[in-house]
Parts: C-alpha cells; structure tokens; sequence
C-alpha cells in the first residue's frame, strides 16, 4: 500500500492545537495529498488530555493513527508527550513544547508531575526537538499569542513541504493583523 | 472545488446544497457542529429547539409545510425523540426529512453506548450511513430523495469518528428543490386508530419496495478483489478493514443499512470462501445476514463494546500481536477533566459537599463535580433525571419511614430539555425536593449555544428570555430564591433555607459561565504567602487555578484565574485578595 504518513499533535484542552491540526492539514491539501483528521470535541476541552491524528499520503482510509506508527508527534506540553510516545515509531521523532502544566491531581498535592520527561523522551525517540515556545514567541517574535505557529515552525523543519506553502496557509488561517507576527513565529520556530 | 470538512461539517453542506430550508437540534456531542455550521446560511431556518422531541416534531412540522429539513442529535437524543419518530414512521413527510442520530461508541462524551442502527429496523424507516465526510455530503442529498419518494424519515447514522474525522469532500453550489405544496390530508397525517391501521399497511408495502431500491442503491457496492475473504461492512468499519486488508479481499461496502440488500449480500456471499462481517458495536448486519442463512464470522472475534480500530482487526483477525506497551519508569499521570477556573457551579458544589447532601445530579459540565475533590454528585443517569429521582428518592424515603432527603442539581439548559415535567410532577404529587438550578445563561458542555432562559435565538437574534424562576412560581413552587453562585454565604443560606421548607423548593443559582464570551473580566486573586498557613482549605474546591507546590505551598496562576473570588471565601485565614489588593481582614 502506498505510504501514508502519521503525525499526532497533542496538548492540555485549550492549549490551541486545534488551529494548529487545521493549518497542518491545509498545508497537506494544498500540497495536493489525501489527508484525514481525527480529534474529539467535548468534555475532554476541560482541561483534559487532547490528541489529534492527522494522517496523510496517496490515499488514506483510517482516521486514527495506530500505536507505534506516528512519524511525528507534536506535543504542547512535556507530559502529553510521554503519554502518546506509545504512538511513536522506533524511528520516528518529536517536537516538544518544554512547558510544564500540572494536571488537576498534581495542582492537589495528589500526584507527582515526571519534571524529567525530557530525559525519558531523549532516550526514547530517536530524534527529539525541545523548544520553549512561549519564550521563543515573547523574546523573538513579540508576541505570546504564536506559540502555536512556533510549534508549527519546528514541525515544518521535519517535513517535506515547501515552506511558500506553509507560508500561504498561515497567511490564510490566522487574523491578518498578525500574519507578520505568525510569519515569523513560523520561521523562528524552525531554528530548533 | 475541495474542502476539508468533518463529518459534521460536510452533513450540513449536503443539507445547503442539497436545497434544506429547514434545521432543527438539542446540542449533543457528536452531533452539534451539524447545526452550528448550518445557522450561517441564510436560506437555511435553524433552531435550537428546548429538546430532541421537540426538535423532530418542528422539523416535521417544517417537512409538511414543505422544506427539506435536517433534525440532528446525538444517540441519547433518538431516545427523547422516539414517540415522534416512531409514528412520524406512519405519517411519512411531505419535504424531505433526515434524521441524523450521531452515536458515539466508547463514550467518549456520553453516559452511554448506544448502537442506533438498532433503530431503524424498530422505528421501520430507511437508513443511510456515511463512511467518510464525502458520503455524508452526498448522502444527506440522497437522504432527501429517498425521504420524499417513498414519504418517509429517513435516519442517517454516524459514529464520533465520522462525525469528527476531517476529509476532503467535493463541494457544489446549493440546487433548489421544487416546492412541494401542503395539503390537508387526515388520513396520512392524523394517526387515529383507524387511520394508523391502515398506514400500518402502508409502511410494510414501503419497506418492501425500499428493500429493492437497496439492491439498486449506488452507495451499497462491491469492492471485487481475491475471493479467499469477503468482508461485509459498513460505516467507519469500512475504513478500518481498508486499512488492514487494503486489496487483499473482497469487500461488499454498505451503506443503505436497512432494509439490507439480501440479494446483493447472497451474491457477494455465493463468490467468496469465508465471510467476516466487521461492524462496530453490536451485531446489527451479522444477525440479519445469519437470519439469511449466510455463514460469517463476526462477533466472536470482534469486540461488541467500544470503538473498533485497525489495530483490533489486526490483533483478532490477523492474530498479530499488539506489542506491549513499554512501562516508563515515571508517573504518567492522568489528565482528566476538571471544572475551568472561576466555574460557577464550583461554589454550589462546595456546599452540597460541606452539608453532606444526598444529591441527585443531571448532564452537563456540572457531571464534573462528581471528581474529586468536590465529590458531591451521587447519580447521572439522563436529562432532567436530577428532579424526578430526588422526588422518587424522597418520596419514598418518607413512605419507608426513613426521611432521607435528596435535592436535584440540574442545569439550565436541561431543566428546559428535561426538567420541567419533573418539577410539575414534583409539585403535583405534593413533593418536598428541593432542585437547585445551575444557571450559568448558556449550554456550556457542548459549547455555549443559547437555550430558552438565555434571550437570544440560534440566529443570533433578541427573544423572550424565559425565567426559571417564573416558570417555578407559575407551576405553584412557593419557595423559590434566585443566588449569585460566586456568594459562598448567601448559596449556603439559601440551601439550608429550601431543606427546611416544607414543601417543593427551586433555588436559581445565576452566573454565567467563566467561558462565555462578553462577561466582565474581574481582577485576578493571589495568596499573601506570609498570612497563608498552608491548611490547604482553598484545594478542596478543587480550582485548576490554583497550584500546589512540592514545598506545600499554594500560589495562584493569575493567567488562569478569574477572581471568582471563591477561593478567598474558603480561606480559613483570609490570606487571599485581589493582586496588590489589601488582604481581607
Ligand atoms: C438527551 C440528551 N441530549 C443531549 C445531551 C448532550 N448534553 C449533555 S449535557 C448538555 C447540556 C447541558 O447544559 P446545561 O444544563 O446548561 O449545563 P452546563 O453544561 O451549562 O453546565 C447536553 C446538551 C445528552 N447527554 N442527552
């Protein structure tokens, strides 16, 4: 079967990963692929753990991505990654956001938060690319509100699309007031 | 022209191109984005309408005076809509009518798995489901025509993952249908004993004919390969198989679902060795093939539980093994759910909890006080199940001679969809609940769409703003208080108030959602470190805004707060204020 290849992008519900899912999958589209996305709306928005599988090649069938098969994960926050490396591929690669949210049983004193995800992730991926998009977005581009373009930024390095098509669909998916800010996000998240 | 749509998405462009008029919903996850996406049109009325039922009968309403029309809701819905559906069975449509019920296997935002396939069969009307977004384009257009040719509604069954899963769907400008008339005609429309006989008649002699148009429906195909394996499916499961067997067997892809194609299905079987029917859920197909006499494997080796997967295909047909999960040695700790930070419901919780309250709860965000720490809900069972199970629970109780006391938490929202007959009832049957309202002005769950107690329409425009606390009164309620949910001490007052009554009591909690747009932004909280003692009272209503260190002290994420203030409310030692604010004293 021809190839179809799988990225995750996963964060804490509110964190944005849904317009990052959606300049993606443009992206793919106008780079004339098939492409499927899968996430779920609802109450996991509260806070919770969300993923979104975006899946894309010649022609694709399943919306979600198995275990041990994504390319590429894209997580917002460091213990999101380590819950979806099950999902990763020996070979594959992930690009972290290195930011720490504590979930509702650690803000209670109930559960430990794993401060060392990085190093976990760093012996398990074969490729690991840590950026701290927050900061990236405050010092460099001066403006909070693109760490999600900066994550797209570093994802885009490893991938083969060309970058006038990402640049295009940015151009498109955010507030025009802000391309410029957005169009440089992109570019300084591509540093990592 | 292509656009990448969902399920959802893609359901409501068929319902525009495809010449709706008319659209009709509860909000219900999956099914919302249905409606959502279907209110920009301008040619298209769209409603939020108080319930499911309600919602079917004005869109069969609607189908009589002539539109096409969309009614959309999730599975439980199909449940609060059977008495309408069942008979709207009998009296057929006059514009088109689809029904979409959008199931969600695995739950992942609903108190139950439902496989509502079931129901077409029961409800005896035809059944369309969609394998991706392009077919729940082009289905919805199919949908109205088979709907309007052989008068009857028309159900079109998705899963969350269709429902929710993006794809690229071939869009087309909107045709216009011819209009269709309305003429008074009893004999179809007045289901009467006598009438509904003689339609019971004519709803058996339409099922045969649709069993025909099944053998013929272009969307039931035979996907030809080796004939080793033959897989019959339908639905997402489709994909599933695509992606485990690709072309490697031959498949027969449904989705004209009832009445099935028997000789189409007798042919697919006659040509290949060994038959696997792969369905999510329960045996919908593989008991009605088997009743052909058909020999298949089915649910002996598939799960009738949960969402289906290629990697279960794999596991159970291929017998691959699924390979181990690869133990971490750090906690990965769940990330559940929570209450946002500066929830009005929070407080009324806090409450219940702190009084030790037997509290029958409902749906909505509110399901989430059931998590620790807040711990206050006893039971979730459906809509507006809060004020009739603690009426029953009281009523009882007092019967057995125990007087245990249970009050009802329900939403606003839902004491609309669900709560208004029990409250009647309540009064009726000389109940003494108390029901205590969380009225945060909207339907926050499944994303903020306006109801009837909020003023303002789907389309965005100015209409009575129905008060619960007047349809209380006006049902004979006569202890009845309206409380800001953000005052610790007055929400308190007014609980213990409504438990001494004697009598039915309604206390209306009123403030709206911390996530609805256009509220007043209140300066955010911190913790005077100096004043505070670490007794950690703040933690037990359970604010995500609130972060406990490893050192046992307690700080504010002033990003994430929202100066509800609630927490400075619990604080034994007043060590919370406004940020550079005076600490209370
Ligand atoms: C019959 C039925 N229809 C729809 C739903 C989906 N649903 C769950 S909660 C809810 C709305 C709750 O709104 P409200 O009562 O105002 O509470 P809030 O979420 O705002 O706290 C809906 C629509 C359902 N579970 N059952």
């Amino acid at each position: 079967m021809a190839k179809v290849t799988n990225v995750l992008l996963v964060g804490v519900g509110g964190q944005g990963t849904i317009l990052a899912a959606r300049i993606l999958s443009g992206v793919l589209q106008e780079a004339g692929y098939d492409v499927k996305m899968s996430e779920v709306h609802g109450m996991s928005q509260r806070g919770g753990s969300v993923v979104t599988f975006v899946r894309y090649g010649e022609k694709v069938y399943s919306p979600l991505v198995e275990k041990g098969t994504a390319d590429i994960i894209l997580s917002f926050e460091k213990l999101e990654a380590l819950r979806w490396l099950p999902y990763l591929k020996p070979d594959g690669t992930i690009v972290v956001n290195d930011l720490a949210l504590l979930p509702a049983p650690v803000l209670l004193g109930k559960a430990e938060y794993p401060y060392n995800a990085l190093d976990i992730l760093r012996e398990k991926a074969k490729e690991l690319i840590t950026l701290d998009a927050s900061k990236v977005a405050a010092e460099e581009v001066g403006n909070i509100r693109t760490q999600n373009v900066v994550l797209l930024g570093a994802l885009a390095k490893h991938m083969d699309i060309e970058e006038e098509i990402w640049q295009k669909i940015i151009r498109e998916n955010v507030p025009p007031k802000t391309i410029e800010a957005n169009l440089k996000a992109f570019a300084a998240g591509g540093q990592y | 022209m292509k656009l990448f749509l969902s399920g959802d998405e893609a359901i409501a462009r068929g319902a525009y191109e495809y010449g709706a008029t008319f659209a009709a919903a509860y909000p219900g996850t999956p099914s919302t984005e249905i409606i959502e996406n279907l209110i920009p049109y301008k040619e298209v009325y769209a409603e939020w309408s108080t319930n499911e039922k309600v919602a079917l009968e004005v869109g069969l309403g609607a189908s009589l005076a002539g539109s096409r029309v969309v009614v959309a809701m999730k599975h439980v819905g199909v449940n609060v809509a059977a008495d309408p559906l069942f008979t709207a069975a009998y009296t057929g449509v006059n514009g088109g009518l689809v029904l979409v019920s959008a199931d969600d296997p695995t739950m992942h935002s609903s108190q139950n798995e439902q496989d509502n396939r079931n129901v077409a069969p029961f409800a005896k009307i035809p059944m369309l489901e969609p394998a991706d977004s392009q077919e729940a384009k082009d289905l919805v257009g199919e949908g109205f025509k088979i709907s309007e040719e052989f008068d009857t509604p028309v159900l079109m069954r998705i899963t969350t993952r269709i429902a929710h899963g993006k794809g690229l769907v071939e869009c087309q400008k909107r045709q216009e249908p011819p209009r269709r008339e309305y003429k008074k005609n009893s004999p179809k429309y007045c289901m009467v004993p006598a009438f509904a006989r003689q339609r019971r008649l004519v709803v058996e002699e339409r099922t045969a004919r649709l069993k025909e148009f099944s053998e013929t429906f272009p969307y039931n195909r035979i996907e030809w390969g080796p004939k080793d394996v033959g897989i019959i499916t339908s639905g997402i499961s489709y994909q599933y198989a695509k992606e485990v067997f690709g072309d490697e067997v031959s498949y027969l892809k449904l989705a004209f679902t009832w009445p099935l194609p028997e000789k189409m299905i007798r042919e697919f079987a006659s040509k290949v060795k060994k038959i696997y029917v792969i369905e999510e859920l329960d045996p919908y197909l593989e008991t009605q093939i088997r009743a052909l006499g058909i020999e298949v494997i089915g649910k002996e080796v598939i799960p009738n539980m949960f969402e289906l997967s290629a990697e279960i295909l794999r596991e159970k047909i291929l017998g691959e093994k699924v390979a181990e999960e690869e133990k971490l040695d750090v906690p990965v700790t769940p990330r559940p759910p929570v209450l946002c930070a500066g929830c009005p419901h929070r407080p009324i919780f806090h409450v219940v909890k702190k009084l030790g309250l037997t509290a029958m709860g409902d749906i909505g965000c509110y399901g989430l006080g059931v998590a620790p720490p807040l711990e206050a809900v006893d039971t979730t069972v459906c809509m507006g199940a809060s004020i009739g199970m603690s009426h029953g629970f009281q009523k009882a109780s007092a019967w057995l001679g125990d007087n245990k006391k249970a009050v009802g938490i329900i939403g606003d929202s839902t004491f609309f969809h669900g709560g208004m007959t029990g409250l009647a009832d309540m009064v009726f049957n000389k109940g003494a609940g108390v029901v205590l309202v969380l009225d945060n002005r909207t339907t926050a769950m499944t994303g903020h769409q306006p109801h009837p107690g909020t003023g303002i329409t789907a389309k965005g425009e100015a209409t009575e703003e129905i008060k619960i606390e007047d349809v209380a009164r006006s049902m004979g309620v006569k202890d009845v208080a309206v409380v800001d949910s953000y005052d610790l001490e007055a929400v308190e007052k007014a609980i213990r108030h409504a438990l001494d009554f004697d009598g039915p009591s309604v206390v209306v909690f009123r403030r709206a959602c911390a996530l609805l747009k256009g509220q007043e932004k209140l300066p955010p909280l911190e913790i005077d470190q100096e004043t505070c003692t670490k007794c950690h009272s703040c933690l037990r209503i359970g604010c995500p805004a609130l972060v406990h260190h490893p050192d046992k002290s307690v700080t504010i994420d002033v990003n994430a707060c929202t100066g509800c203030t609630v927490c400075a409310q619990v604080c034994p030692f007043d060590a919370i204020a406004k940020v550079g604010g005076e600490v209370r004293g």
